[in-house]
């Protein structure tokens, strides 16, 4: 019933990417988002992660195709096999140069992280979407309007009134 | 309808080659926030009423917080943006132009769709801004004349609230407010210690069972649609009511233009249907409810020899006076976590800084609106955007320990006043799926407004300081913030000065309507659907009271 596009406009861009881009996006998402043993989490760079990222490219597939041609290029190809210091230094370039597109990559990257059963637990989060259970939240002190009554009207009358 | 020629209805030139519809009574262009309630209003004169709209109905089962995907959808098929957006049922908007862009949904039950059911009323010296400050126009209406419309579409909305507020005239909300929370203690402690007005906000979410909806429980994500059916989006207040009275709502239709006959008459409406079939709806009286932007752009489309300027322009206003609401935000971080992803972001408003003080440097005034926090994704990704959330091994300690949970906003809703450049035209390359021109905005900033964004953001800046925030960032304006489309087709009694009537009759085309925000003389400093709703029921009012002379 609602209208829901079934089909990627053409400027969306590829919504596959290749195995080298994967390899470059897994790579690039670590240096990112580490995993991390104190707080219990995965890094970004984790497979169900990487695989969350992949389906979700959508309206942003060409703009991600084309961050990860740019990161190879700062790095002079093989980024992911790159050591660590080189591909920091690749990603220093990157934040530095990457612009809108790298801001929209690292979104991506963001919303398939943080909606991760693992990582949600380790914030104290349920993993599930808001409905149906939805949150309680306290309805507190309502006596706090006390002194805004107290002091009163404030709205400006005008020629027809209220 | 007696006294209606039904000759106007056949025009055999007008119709072509083009599906030929059932003439009906009334045709009415948009089932959004007016289009609805128009559409039901006017449902007891039993005339044969129709409406058309662009997009489709929506299923409550569709909206994003139903899914784990909640968030991410707010970036794609849920965006505000319809360029972002793009549907099938989105038309594009060239607003390179503007420092605003213009948010819109495009579907049964319109933008209020994808609002967050904030629902204050304009006061009363919204309406006469011309006598009280010496700027713009007064309406040619006022408060008390729009005060039952109000509280009658209250009714049919469902407000929850709290009565008693200072900063504005008595009303009556019929359900309790939503939770002060944790993140409304906070605000509520900093405003007191200020003396400073703050009110839980008038809200279109049910707080209680109401007419079949079910109360609110915190989803956190009223703005993209309310899965629970708590939000009032007009899908399921008005038009359950309007189609049980008979009124037929045709979606998937767009309408192209107006037909005019030898007398300058509306004779209906040119659309495509679901099919993409051209088609001519004909009808008797044509009413316009397609927001401050989509209005315009269907009247410039509309231009024949009759009318070259486009249709109701002998003015030369349709589609100036462009207003949206400046919106200027501050944010910061709380020691502790607050109610972030939980509950409606929306439920309090201040009326401190609403009306004229001269001292401040600027003229009208502003809503200071208190947000909760947002969501996990949301949060990671402004924090990340604003340099606050780094990559690498800190990344996880400074997401927990500073950003979770602990943003608090204040946004500045700043009254913009109409000036003619502020305008909508017809682009003359971008059109929509179906070849129709696309809007244009050109938009600048008045001085008023930066004046008062920078007065809003620095008092919004105080008070997060008072309730402990730290790590202050402001947005000033804030650019995705074109919901508000108003003033395109402003109401007045002077044919010169005005696109319709007092009661919302085009001064040119004497069967033709416009009753959404176009006809806003004046912006005021508040969201303005319920003052869009009051207006069009108002405007039906209007017309049932002279329905044997309504075109006299």
């Amino acid at each position: 019933m609602s209208n829901t596009t079934t089909a990627p406009p053409p400027a969306w861009g590829d919504p596959r990417l290749s195995a080298a881009e994967a390899r470059s996006l897994a790579a690039l998402c670590a240096r990112m988002i580490p995993a991390s043993a104190a707080h219990g989490v995965p890094g970004a760079d984790d497979p169900l992660i990487q695989a969350d990222i992949a389906r979700s490219l959508g309206r942003d597939a060409q703009a991600v195709h084309d961050t990860l041609a740019l990161l190879e290029r700062i790095a002079g190809g093989g980024f992911a096999g790159l050591a660590a210091a080189r591909q920091d230094a690749a990603c220093a370039t990157l934040r530095a140069e990457g612009g809108t597109g790298l801001t929209v990559l690292g979104r991506i990257v963001l919303q398939c992280y943080y909606r991760d059963d693992r990582v949600m637990l380790s914030l104290g989060m349920e993993p599930r979407p808001p409905f149906p259970k939805g949150h309680a939240l306290p309805q507190g002190d309502w006596s706090l309007l006390d002194p805004v009554r107290a002091r009163g009207r404030i709205w400006r009358d005008a020629p027809g009134g209220g | 309808m007696a006294g209606l020629p039904r000759d106007r209805w056949l025009h055999p030139a007008q119709i072509g080659s083009r599906r030929m519809t059932d003439p009906v009574d009334v045709l009415i262009i948009g089932a959004g926030a007016s289009g609805a309630a128009v559409a039901w209003s006017l449902a007891d004169t039993r005339m044969r009423i129709l409406c058309l709209e662009q997009g489709d109905w929506i299923r409550p089962t569709d909206y994003p917080s139903n899914g784990r995907d909640w968030e991410a959808r707010q970036f794609g098929d849920f965006a505000t943006s319809p360029n972002r957006r793009a549907r099938p049922a989105d038309y594009p908007v060239n607003d390179a132009n503007s420092p605003i862009k213009v948010l819109n949904f495009n579907a049964v039950g319109g933008s209020t769709i994808l609002y967050t059911g904030h629902f204050p009323r304009l006061h009363p010296s919204d309406f006469k801004v011309r006598t009280l400050d010496g700027v713009a126009d007064d309406w040619p209406i006022d408060y008390a004349t729009l005060e039952p419309y109000f509280a009658g579409n209250d009714r049919m909305v469902g407000v929850s609230g709290l009565t008693g507020d200072p900063g504005f005239p008595p009303r009556h909300p019929q359900m309790p407010p939503l939770p002060l929370g944790r993140s409304g203690t906070a605000f509520a402690g900093a405003m007191n210690r200020l003396g400073w007005h703050w009110w839980p906000s008038d809200t279109a979410l049910a707080t209680t069972d109401y007419e079949g909806r079910a109360p609110c429980i915190n989803l956190g994500h009223c703005t993209h649609g309310c899965a629970q059916g708590a939000k009032a989006s007009a899908d399921i207040t008005y038009w359950p009511a309007a189609l049980r009275a008979g009124v037929e709502l045709r979606p998937n239709c767009r309408v192209r233009e107006i037909a005019t006959d030898a007398a300058g008459m509306a004779t209906g409406a040119v659309y495509y249907d679901a099919e993409g079939t051209e088609c001519f709806q004909p009808a008797h009286i044509v009413v316009l409810a397609c927001n401050g932007v989509g209005t315009p752009r269907i009247l410039l489309n509309s231009a024949s020899g009759r009318f070259p300027d486009g249709l109701a322009n002998s003015s030369g206003l349709v589609g100036r006076n462009l207003m949206f609401h400046p919106f200027a935000q501050a944010y910061g971080f709380a020691a502790e976590e607050l109610d972030g992803y939980r509950g409606s972001p929306l439920s309090l408003w201040s009326k401190e800084f609403y009306e004229t003080d001269p001292a401040r440097g600027f003229l009208r005034g502003y809503t200071l609106q208190f947000l909760r926090g947002s969501g996990v994704v949301s949060e990671a990704v402004a924090s990340t955007e604003e340099g606050r959330l780094p990559w690498g091994e800190d990344h996880h300690r400074i997401f927990r320990e500073r950003l979770f949970n602990r943003r608090l906003r204040i946004a500045a809703v700043c009254e913009d006043l109409p000036e003619e450049h502020n305008r909508v035209t017809l682009d003359p390359v971008l059109k929509d799926a179906h070849g129709i021109p696309a809007p244009r905005i050109d938009y600048a900033l008045s001085g008023n407004s930066i004046r008062m964004m920078e007065h809003g953001v620095a008092r919004a800046a105080e008070i997060l300081r008072e309730a402990g925030a730290t790590d202050i960032g402001t947005l000033t304006p804030t650019p995705n913030s074109g919901w508000h489309l108003l003033g395109t087709a402003r109401m007045g009694t002077d044919p010169e000065r005005s696109v319709v009537n007092e009661w919302g009759r085009s001064h040119d085309v004497r069967n033709l309507f416009i009753v959404d925000g176009s006809i806003f003389v004046t912006s005021g400093g508040v969201n303005p659907t319920s003052t869009i709703q009051a207006l069009a029921l108002y405007v039906a009012d209007q017309m049932k009271q002279r329905l044997a002379t309504l075109f006299d």
